[in-house]
């Protein structure tokens, strides 16, 4: 890394809190009663980022296999977490099951392969590689997977007479979901391919130009950043597939029939 | 105990509130009519029939065996039913009648494409966007569609609701002529009592989830 990138002091950084006193006075104005939303989740970014920063610090100082691997297991933990949150009580218990196996299986496969097969980092658990990059695609794969499943109960709810018809031809429950799978794959998927599409010319991507920021190369930058976003899509596919995939079997009961609820 | 010319056997069964039938046996290549009020528990039985949906209590036999212990996919390819308001898949005349043998891995070639639609009075072009027909010309296709998948017993829930009386007529003869040449069963829902005199061997009447009475044609 280079070192010739400009220090940020806590007063510098606090000029850009103006933006937010815009955006509250526009609110006041315009009657927009989201105020205090915003306030929480200014606070809440600063006060996270913060507390990261101290943590990550540490972290690095004393890297230490078990603490990294913990912290992978707590992000992916609080993913699953808000996933769930996301679909307040819409999802059955077998469902949630699938999306906390999903992102494990589906995750850390891709994480472990980007980290040891492609970047190969020294020591094997080096944090500081680890936890940006698991932080990327973990967050994508959870952004994947929500939009896929969202997509799989929406059709299971309107679908269901186009389903129950497939299941007396004699679809299997497979057969009859297919469509659905189809579908929920392609929403999980989609936001990842059109942001590759737009890439660098539409947007520079975060991770790219943090890295041109401290002094990287922008080769070596583009390098890391096509990775990612390979590993990002990698990760977002396979834990959307895996989920759809086990995921449609809870609409189904051991008698092959299509059940009211996914309970 | 178990007599294996019934096809199926129904003792003590029971779907929610909605159906609880003592006993009732169906036939083995018989034509079978249910007739009665419409909310009486016709659909519901056939459903049961075709496994779609399983008893809350007691026990459906099939030649002899639990449905419980039959697959239930194996089973509704042999006993195939026609839904009352059949769905209409996206696509083509073509595609809709293909859906089931698509899913059973079956090959049928335009000849039987095209007997199954005379067969049923449906004179469509096979590349017609399907979602263009009316509720008649639709309720015959789903019925061309399970005709093609050539199975051994047949549960029609009101094939001819959506028909005028002399097309039902012609439809119902050609359905029911197909069945006894090729010695199938079949098993129908009916709100026209007509059909029911004419065709079916076994009437039964079912009411409020009951079954109350049977009459045997010819008798």
């Amino acid at each position: 890394m280079g070192s010739d990138i400009i220090q940020l002091t806590y007063g510098q950084v606090a000029i850009g809190y103006v933006f937010v006193m815009i955006i509250l006075f526009i609110m006041k104005r315009r009657g927009i009663s989201r105020e205090k939303e915003l306030i929480i989740a200014t606070l809440r970014m600063s006060i996270q980022l913060v507390l990261v920063g101290f943590v990550l610090t540490a972290v690095f100082e004393r890297p230490h296999p078990l603490i990294t691997f913990s912290i992978i297991t707590i992000m992916l933990s609080f993913a699953i977490h808000t996933i769930y949150g996301k679909f307040r009580g819409n999802l059955s218990r077998s469902l949630k099951k699938v999306i906390a196996v999903s992102m494990f299986g589906g995750s850390l496969p891709v994480l472990l392969v980007f980290l040891w097969g492609i970047v190969r980092v020294q020591p094997y658990y080096n944090p500081q590689y680890f936890i940006p990059i698991a932080g990327m695609i973990i967050g994508n794969s959870m952004t994947g997977i929500s939009l896929g499943i969202h997509t799989m109960i929406k059709r299971f709810t309107q679908n269901r007479v186009e389903i129950e018809e497939s299941l007396i031809l004699g679809a299997t429950p497979k057969q009859a979901s297919d469509g659905i799978i189809n579908d929920g794959f392609d929403a999980a998927i989609m936001p990842t391919v059109n942001n590759m599409l737009g890439m660098g010319i539409i947007s520079l991507p975060g991770m790219m130009t943090g890295q041109i920021l401290s002094g990287v190369a922008p080769t070596t930058a583009i390098l890391y950043q096509i990775a990612v976003m390979l590993g990002i899509l990698g990760g977002a596919s396979i834990t959307s597939y895996l989920a759809l995939n086990l995921g449609y079997k809870t609409w189904f009961n051991n008698q092959q029939q299509l059940i009211q609820t996914a309970s | 105990m178990v007599n294996t010319d019934w096809l199926f056997l129904c003792k003590d069964v029971r779907y929610g509130a909605i159906l609880c039938l003592e006993e009732l046996s169906i036939v083995a290549g018989q034509v079978t009519c249910f007739v009665g009020e419409s909310g009486g528990g016709k659909t519901t039985l056939l459903k049961l029939l075709n496994k779609l949906i399983s008893p809350t209590d007691g026990v459906i036999l099939y030649k002899g065996t639990d449905l419980k212990d039959i697959d239930s996919v194996t089973h509704r390819r042999d006993v195939v039913m026609l839904s009352q308001k059949p769905f209409i898949f996206e696509g083509t005349v073509k595609d809709n009648l293909l859906k089931g043998a698509a899913y059973q891995n079956l090959s049928i070639d335009d000849d039987a494409i095209l007997s199954a639609l005379q067969r049923v009075k449906l004179n469509q072009p096979l590349d017609k966007d399907a979602s263009k027909l009316s509720g008649g010309e639709a309720q015959r296709m789903a019925l061309a569609r399970i005709m093609l998948l050539n199975a051994p017993v047949i549960l029609l829930d009101e094939p001819s609701s959506a028909l005028d009386e002399d097309t039902e007529r012609l439809v119902i003869e050609e359905i029911v002529s197909y069945v006894r040449q090729n010695n199938k069963t079949l098993i129908m829902v009916t709100h026209a009592g007509f059909i029911a005199r004419e065709y079916a061997d076994v009437i039964y009447t079912i009411s409020n989830g009951s079954i109350t009475g049977r009459v045997q044609n010819g008798q």
